[in-house]
């Protein structure tokens, strides 16, 4: 590898395929769709949230799992439809909502990924379809 | 997940773009939550029928599905946002009714019944002992696994919308014995009767299910109890423990085909009751809207409020919440013309909890713990639990 480009390999699982490269951000907190992310900014507005006011929009979106209404699953589907929807999701452990938002809104996803290795800011490649994630710099 | 010859078709698209979505759907979950494969289900119950709750996008995703899905088994639909012919009377707006019936309309061209109740098993939607059913719903999904002893997870709207499609959903969960069995073992040491009290006694186990982080209760200590009773129950231990099952000694199908649990337990005595009671009842009170039928009302339960309203006036904003067919049979046995009279009305298809009501009544009297709930968290009103006939007698107050 020339020019010292960090880069790093994570295992994880598959949850929907597709490939997406963009930039990472970061949540420690769960993530509501639902009544927590506003599908016409594409922004996180759950009052307290460590991302509350930062887009999510065409980044890849890390956070350990999901909450909330079942309804969030339209949301993200919403959030696509208005090209406002995350690039790729990565969780640690994926969760039913999440799961039925990515398919519906054809996002790629991986889960079983140890989160803390990530940070904000870093670019990401995922692929959903071989359940793995690329650090690349 | 082994798929057989015919789900490895639907993935690969021969059936078309709505059947391949809700297959990916299926087999996605069935992977996350380790089946091993696919069981067929003999009915389908669909959560997020609610305009509010769908909203455009969810709307959107239901047209998309509609364009080539047709349902495989008989599905019906969870309450709307409105009474489909009455919801002027009820006070809703033409823009929502308007997007509600969008909404009912991409159902219906999939070929889903369109009755929208909370109470499937009440209105011919209603699974044998031991089938398997994917149902929303989850005062519906308690009410299935546990009183008839058919077998479901708590679906989400698109994951039901997807069994529908197919028949099908994966395997793991409720639908397997080993997930069945009881965990933690209650002891009933009170007389607990009607429906407000059964809702009462729901939350009183719901709320300490969730303090264990367990999810199913063997109740004894209940001689007897009505349907109308255990609907109420399950609304409210499904609300406040998020319960899917439950088994109570002498009354429920599978009480006896698991060991009791033994390792965990506690006792409700009437001095839980009356605390708990007193915890559904709000301060500073002063009520506006009463509503029976969380969950829907059964035919008998419009009988008795036919009785206790016959010659008399509502002085109140007064919603009797059911299934359109239940509707129907009260219209055809002269309850309805009783209860209209009074000035009471009908709000069939919806529900006090899904009807965009938000800040709309300062109070509501109700015999249903799920609805105190939704009452105070989804729509900002102060609450009062009774038993129905203190409801209508609040009413015509």
């Amino acid at each position: 590898m020339c020019g010292g480009g960090y880069k790093m390999k994570l295992e994880g699982r598959k949850i929907y395929k597709g490939t997406a490269e963009a930039e990472a951000i970061v949540t420690k907190d769960g993530i509501s769709f639902y009544g927590g992310v506003d599908p016409d900014t594409g922004k996180v507005v759950e009052v307290g949230h460590e991302l509350e006011g930062q887009s999510i929009a065409g980044k890849v979106f890390v956070f350990p799992t999901g909450k909330g209404s079942t309804v969030g699953s339209y949301t993200m589907y919403r959030m696509k439809k208005n090209n406002l929807a995350p690039a790729a999701i990565v969780n640690k452990q994926i969760d039913t909502i999440i799961a039925v938002g990515c398919i519906i809104s054809e996002i790629p996803c991986v889960d079983q990924i140890n989160t803390n290795e990530i940070k904000t800011g870093q670019r990401l490649i995922v692929n959903g379809t071989e359940g793995t994630i690329e650090i690349i710099d | 997940m082994k798929l057989t010859l015919e789900e490895q078709d639907m993935l690969d698209g021969k059936y078309g773009n709505a059947t391949q979505k809700s297959v990916e759907i299926l087999i996605t979950l069935g992977d996350i939550f380790d089946a091993d494969g696919m069981v067929d289900v003999h009915g389908v119950q669909i959560a997020g029928v609610s305009y509010a709750n769908l909203g455009e996008a969810g709307l959107e995703f239901l047209s998309e599905m509609a364009e080539d899905g047709k349902v495989r088994v008989l599905t019906t639909l969870n309450p709307a946002g409105m009474d489909r012919e009455n919801w002027q009377a009820l006070g809703i707006d033409e823009e929502f009714a308007k997007n509600q019936n969008r909404a009912i309309d991409a159902f219906a061209k999939m070929g889903i019944i369109t009755t929208c109740s909370c109470t499937p098993y009440l209105i011919g939607n209603s699974p044998h002992y031991g089938q398997h059913i994917a149902w929303a719903e989850s005062s519906a999904v308690c009410y299935a696994n546990s009183v008839i002893g058919a077998r479901t997870n708590r679906e989400g709207g698109p994951s039901a919308l997807a069994s529908a499609i197919t028949g099908k959903t994966p395997k793991y969960g409720y639908h397997l014995d080993e997930n069945r069995h009881g965990e933690v073992l209650v002891k009933v040491n009170a007389a607990v009767n009607g429906t407000d009290e059964f809702g009462v006694l729901g939350k009183i186990i719901g709320d300490k299910l969730v303090e264990l982080g367990k999810k199913i209760p063997y109740i004894e200590g209940i001689p007897e109890a009505t349907i109308e009773e255990l609907k109420s129950f399950c609304a409210s231990v499904a609300t406040y423990g998020g319960t899917a099952l439950f088994h109570m000694e002498g009354i429920t199908p599978e009480y006896n085909k698991y060991p009791k649990p033994v390792d965990i337990s506690f006792e409700i005595s009437q001095s839980d009751l009356n605390k708990t009671r007193s915890e559904l009842i709000d301060d500073d009170l002063e009520i506006d809207f009463v509503s029976i039928g969380c969950p829907h009302a059964s035919i008998y339960e419009i009988e008795r409020i036919a009785s206790l309203l016959k010659g008399k006036k509502v002085k109140k904003e007064f919603w009797i919440t059911t299934a359109r067919p239940t509707k129907r049979i009260a219209d055809e046995a002269g309850y309805s013309k009783i209860i209209e009279e009074a000035g009471a009305k009908f709000a069939a298809d919806t529900c006090c909890v899904v009807a965009p009501i938000k800040g709309r009544f300062k109070g509501i009297m109700v015999d249903s713990a799920k609805a105190c709930y939704y009452g105070r968290a989804k729509n900002q009103f102060k609450v009062k639990i009774g038993p129905i006939k203190e409801c209508v007698e609040e009413a015509i107050k």
